[in-house]
């Protein structure tokens, strides 16, 4: 989507034009500021960023401040609702709920980003090979239709219920369902990226730049890591962040459906499952770990949204 | 159009059948034993015979193939003999048998059925109400409050899960409120007033979920679509032919605007399907998502293998069906 030349290599280079032109241009402009100025002008994708980088921060550090063992027991304050000792409450076996949303938090939030990764990752190598040798890209373009027309979340619960066991014996009871999901959830959500990226490649490499690298002799793989990648960056970097989005969404689903993370390393769609057996005596224990999903799903798809709006080129000259 | 039409059907049956292979595959070679749920107490030999017994002996190509025959002929066949009363042959045809009950999937579907289509087809005719007067106006008065407030909703109905929209209705409005059963009864029967309200009460809580998660969606497309369709040449031309704003709007550009929203709405329709799943769960409604978790919980492979084709046959055919309604919808494009 990106028609606009951006210079190759992404930012603009330090030296060269930039200094030239200092005197007379008043402030030097980088690519990155632009993008980042049209960034800050979306107020959404601001308070997304602001929320998300707390929800960040919490995740993270806040577990050095509530400094609660998640799993440990205190069978006589079950089911308690929010207090000074408990700030969330806590649940029938007495577990501080706080804690438990903390570690869970960390939990779903690497499950998003390393799925989106692997998700990404996929994704832009088959779009970029599709996209740029004409002779892969019927048989990729008809893989990536196959794996569209496949109905994921039935097959997502059927791969988890038959391989649970064997990486759980393989890799450990938590790395293993970790190793599991991140996969299954990776390699079942790669398939836009791979078409917009595709798109883009094949719009890329009849332009002149490319043209030019090609007659002085540059070898592919250098003109698609040299030329080609970094102009497809943008779609590729809203890309991601909706895939965090959709990945924390389908972890927590499946843990919903009862079948992703157990109850002993739990993450906020489990704690979500649990809670809802006891939801008329603890409400909190469905409102607060639900709150959490909701919250950083939408502020990521508000980064998502002022993102897309920033990499355009079209919208950001305005 | 026709001929179109063929080329995109014979194209779907290399489709499905390569996609059939795979949810067998992955069934297939699973490191799961069927018979590991049962008693330690059976002896080896027997244990034996019971995989015998549910088709395990043969190699992985003929329980493909055989799987095959059943569904794409010997099921098809069944129910056309239900429909007309015809018969073919002799009638006594292998049928896909579920592990958990002995009966055939296929009739276990049939059971299961009406209650999804009546939660999925509700909540996808809900959404669409609630979304296209959103997007129309949302559009036609951008970035006014209305257009703001309508952005922020679909924005937050896209993103918060459907399993916790549920969970906070039942909160809300069954345990707090009291106003709606938190269980969907599907054994009700309307027979007169009274029942037919609590048919509507009790179906309100599982199609408003899906139907907001659903109109969030539909709303943005149909936003854009207006948007676009809203700065044409076209409607200049009819405000200059002295149009009323109303026909201009609701006729004119609506129309216009509609052709890409339905087609969005077929090609969406079996990710609502995928969607019921989890919100079945929550209202325990005993449709095709229960259904399916139950079998994978209960290691009934035929009846995953089969519910999980008839997801991947919705999604390819509902494909087909957003792209021939494209070329219905809109005179400027053809396929031929």
């Amino acid at each position: 989507m990106t028609d606009q030349p951006i210079p190759a290599g992404g930012a603009t280079p330090a030296g060269g034009p930039a200094l030239v032109a200092a005197p007379a241009m008043p402030k030097h402009r980088s690519q990155w500021s632009d993008v980042w100025r049209q960034f800050a002008s979306h107020r959404g994708a601001l308070a997304g960023m602001a929320v998300f980088l707390f929800i960040i921060l919490l995740c993270t550090l806040g577990a050095f401040i509530h400094d609660v063992d998640p799993q440990k027991l205190d069978i006589r304050a079950k089911n308690q609702l929010m207090s000074w000792e408990h700030p969330l409450g806590t649940d029938n076996l007495g577990r501080d709920m706080l804690a438990q949303i903390i570690a869970g938090g960390q939990v779903s939030l690497a499950v998003g980003v390393t799925a989106m990764l692997l998700s990404l990752l996929v994704g832009t190598l088959i779009g970029v090979l599709s996209g740029y040798f004409r002779r892969l890209d019927g048989p990729l373009m008809r893989f990536t239709d196959l794996f569209l027309a496949l109905p994921l979340l039935p097959l997502l619960l059927v791969i988890i219920m038959l391989f649970r066991d064997m990486l759980r014996t393989a890799f450990g009871p938590e790395s293993g369902i970790f190793i599991l999901i991140v996969f299954v959830i990776g390699i079942t959500s790669w398939m836009q990226t791979a078409r917009i990226v595709r798109g883009d490649v094949l719009a890329l490499k009849e332009r002149e730049f490319v043209l030019a690298a090609k007659s002085i002799g540059t070898p592919s793989r250098r003109i698609i890591l040299r030329h080609i990648l970094p102009n497809v960056l943008s779609p590729i970097m809203v890309s991601a962040t909706l895939g965090v989005a959709n990945a924390i969404i389908t972890e927590s689903a499946l843990s919903f459906l009862g079948l992703g993370f157990p109850s002993d390393f739990p993450t906020w769609g489990r704690l979500l499952y649990d809670g809802a057996n006891f939801m008329t005596l603890t409400p909190d224990r469905v409102i607060w770990p639900g709150l959490a999903i909701s919250l950083t799903v939408l502020s990521v798809n508000y980064i998502g949204d002022g993102l897309r709006d920033a990499l355009d080129p079209r919208i950001r000259g305005r | 159009m026709l001929t179109y039409t063929l080329r995109r059907l014979a194209f779907a049956v290399p489709a499905l059948l390569a996609i059939s292979f795979i949810i067998f595959a992955i069934l297939d070679l699973a490191p799961s034993d069927p018979t590991a749920q049962l008693p330690l107490t059976i002896p080896p030999e027997v244990r034996e015979k019971i995989r015998l017994s549910l088709g395990l002996g043969e190699p992985f190509a003929v329980r493909y193939w055989k799987w095959l025959i059943q569904f794409f002929v010997n099921e098809p066949l069944n129910l056309i003999e239900q429909w007309t009363g015809w018969s073919f042959g002799d009638g006594d045809r292998l049928r896909v048998l579920s592990w958990q009950t002995r009966s055939p999937v296929v009739d276990l579907i049939a059971q299961r059925m009406p209650q999804t289509l009546w939660v999925v087809g509700m909540s996808y005719v809900l959404g669409a109400l609630i979304a296209i007067p959103i997007g129309v106006i949302s559009a036609y008065r951008q970035y006014s409050w209305f257009d703001q407030f309508g952005t922020l909703f679909s924005m937050v109905g896209f993103s918060i899960p459907t399993f916790f929209t549920g969970l906070l209705f039942i909160v809300i409005f069954s345990v707090n409120l009291e106003w709606f059963p938190s269980i969907y009864d599907t054994t009700h029967e309307v027979t007169d007033w009274e029942s037919f309200v609590f048919q509507i009460k009790q179906m309100i809580m599982p199609t408003m979920v899906l139907g907001l998660y659903n109109a969030s969606q539909i709303s943005r497309f149909m936003r854009a679509s207006m948007l676009d369709n809203l700065g044409q040449d076209y409607v200049r031309t009819a405000r200059a032919k002295g149009m009323t704003e109303k026909v201009v709007v609701l006729v004119h550009v609506m129309r216009n605007s509609l052709i890409p929203v339905v087609t969005v709405l077929a090609l969406n329709l079996p990710q609502v399907f995928g969607g019921a799943i989890i919100t079945e769960q929550i209202f325990k409604v005993n449709g095709l998502g229960q259904l399916l978790i139950g079998a994978i919980e209960g290691g009934d492979i035929p009846t995953v293998q089969t519910l999980t084709f008839i997801f991947a046959v919705l999604i390819v055919l509902f494909n087909l069906i957003a792209d021939l309604l494209y070329g219905i919808l809109d005179p400027r494009i053809r396929y031929d």
